[in-house]
């Protein structure tokens, strides 16, 4: 019998309070190398603050972060935290663009600036890369706040993917865009999945992106991971959390607090 | 709350919000002095803090020197003393007037530019976005700044200096018939190196102090637009006070030298 594979990315027993709010409660959260995670959840149940746990923008009270299964509390020099960092891509919810640079210079800022690549050969990589997600080169030379939501997503989704990470985390990918937008980015998150290879890990509470992007959804409801299983089950998953969350039913379970 | 309470919760949060700047500034010094740099930051600071600060640094100068040489005439008036005034707006500009000035100009300008500027990145998750793409905003962001300041506030006050003295020099040659030749003899005779040497020294350190604060204010701000309005208004502030502190700690220094 083969020993079972190391997770790509893994939180075990993470627990993070912020004064007596309990946000994640001894949370465990293994996802398997080249899969896609889905968390999804209601507002202020502590999906952001996984994903920022996650990529180490945030510290846990108690438990452990593993990426490929090394733990990330043992990367204490600058270059070890650099090497792990070089793993991952990350869509924000707003995008995230720097404002002060223009749609090529964000999208190559790794290639530049970490990875020292010459700036002639990281603007042609960057174009590439927005060609990738739909984007002409003629946008490469404006600023982000020429661009509608969609494009800037666009281009946030290109900046997470051009060095090609091993891990992926899209935060809330189709907040603020109407229905079709939020269609085309979920077709290219899946495409530029696929075509990396990578593991993804997504937080969400649109459903409909939650099943197109995900292999697998989890939902975490007050601290801790009530349900998890395929994006396929998810519609009979016989969890009363998950069914309420899933219909949009304000009766069930969950108690929205006023 | 009974006032033993409130004085120790304040004592408390005085002390925190001391230790949490004295790290921010550490780590702000060690990312300024060691690789790797961002030319192209700091090339860019040291325009935005210096360059675009002439105008109102040295307007602020000439108006300063002006009045100081008005009101010296007349104070030294008061003891048969007005032909020391030349001296005394040179040892008063360069030694206090220039490189304060210039500081509390770069307060309300920069400081409080530097805290919006991160601030907004902090609330639209730029910040974030830096560390995800390897880049320590320390080295992209604070850095540079700091270190654009500390090089450019002695310039400016240097600058300024020279204008607040010729400000100095137009009223008395214009208003108060002091001889042009004599004036600016006495006044090169009076000024030793220290006095102007003195003025850029504390110059450097208010630098640090306005891009310091700018740049801690806006790291740590929290709550939107509203809490990058605060974060200005507390850089603001706090680079006013702490240049002000810094520089009666610097003129008793180099009071005993």
């Amino acid at each position: 019998m083969s020993a079972p594979e190391t997770p790509m990315l893994e939180l075990r027993g993470v627990r993070k309070a912020f004064g007596q709010k309990v946000v994640l409660d001894s949370v465990d959260i293994p996802v398997a190398r080249g899969r896609s995670l889905v968390i999804i959840g209601g507002s202020g149940q502590g999906k952001s603050v996984t994903i920022k746990i996650a990529i180490g923008l945030m510290a846990p009270d108690a438990g452990q972060v593993f990426v490929d299964g090394e733990d990330t509390a043992n990367l204490t020099s600058a270059a070890d935290r650099a090497r792990h960092n070089a793993r991952f891509g990350m869509l924000f919810q707003g995008a995230a663009l720097f404002d002060s640079l223009t749609i090529w210079e964000n999208v190559a800022f790794r290639l530049i600036n970490a990875d020292k690549v010459p700036r002639k050969e990281a603007r042609e990589r960057a174009i590439e890369a927005l060609a990738r997600v739909g984007l002409p080169a003629s946008v490469a030379n404006l600023y982000p706040i020429e661009l509608s939501g969609g494009m800037q997503k666009r281009a946030g989704l290109a900046r997470a993917v051009v060095a090609a990470p091993q891990i992926i985390f899209f935060d809330e990918p189709t907040t603020g865009l109407d229905p079709i937008n939020a269609d085309v980015i979920n077709d290219l998150i899946v495409e530029q999945v696929k075509r990396l290879g990578c593991t993804a890990v997504s937080i969400t509470h649109d459903m409909a992106s939650a099943r197109k992007i995900g292999d697998e959804i989890a939902m975490l409801h007050k601290g801790k991971i009530v349900w998890r299983g395929p994006a396929a089950d998810i519609d009979h998953s016989g969890n009363a959390y998950v069914d309420q969350f899933v219909h949009g039913r304000a009766e069930g379970p969950i108690r929205v607090e006023v | 709350m009974n006032p033993v309470q409130a004085v120790g919760r304040s004592t408390l949060g005085l002390l925190r919000t001391a230790g949490s700047v004295a790290i921010f500034a550490g780590r702000g010094i060690a990312a300024s002095v060691s690789t790797p740099w961002f030319g192209g930051q700091m090339a860019r600071q040291v325009v935005a803090i210096g360059y675009l600060s002439l105008p109102v640094v040295g307007l602020t100068a000439v108006f300063t020197g002006a009045a100081l040489a008005l009101n010296i005439y007349t104070g030294g008036g008061r003891f048969n003393a007005e032909q020391i005034m030349p001296q005394i707006v040179a040892l008063g500009i360069t030694r206090e007037l220039g490189p304060v000035l210039a500081a509390l100009m770069l307060a309300g300008r920069v400081s409080a530019a530097i805290a919006a500027e991160i601030g907004a990145m902090r609330a639209t998750e730029q910040l974030d976005a830096l560390h995800t793409l390897s880049t320590d905003p320390f080295r992209y962001l604070v850095a540079p700044r700091l270190i654009a300041a500390v090089l450019t506030l002695p310039l400016l006050t240097a600058v300024a200096d020279t204008i607040g003295v010729a400000g100095g020099f137009l009223v008395a040659t214009q208003t108060l018939g002091f001889s042009g030749p004599l004036y600016v003899q006495n006044t090169w005779n009076f000024l030793t190196s220290w006095d102007i040497q003195s003025g850029l020294i504390k110059a450097a350190v208010f630098g640090f102090i306005v891009a310091l604060m700018g740049a801690y204010h806006g790291y740590n701000a929290s709550g939107g637009a509203r809490g990058v309005g605060r974060a200005t208004t507390h850089a603001v502030v706090s680079a006013a006070i702490l240049v002000f502190a810094a520089d009666y700690i610097l003129t008793s220094l180099f009071s005993a030298k």
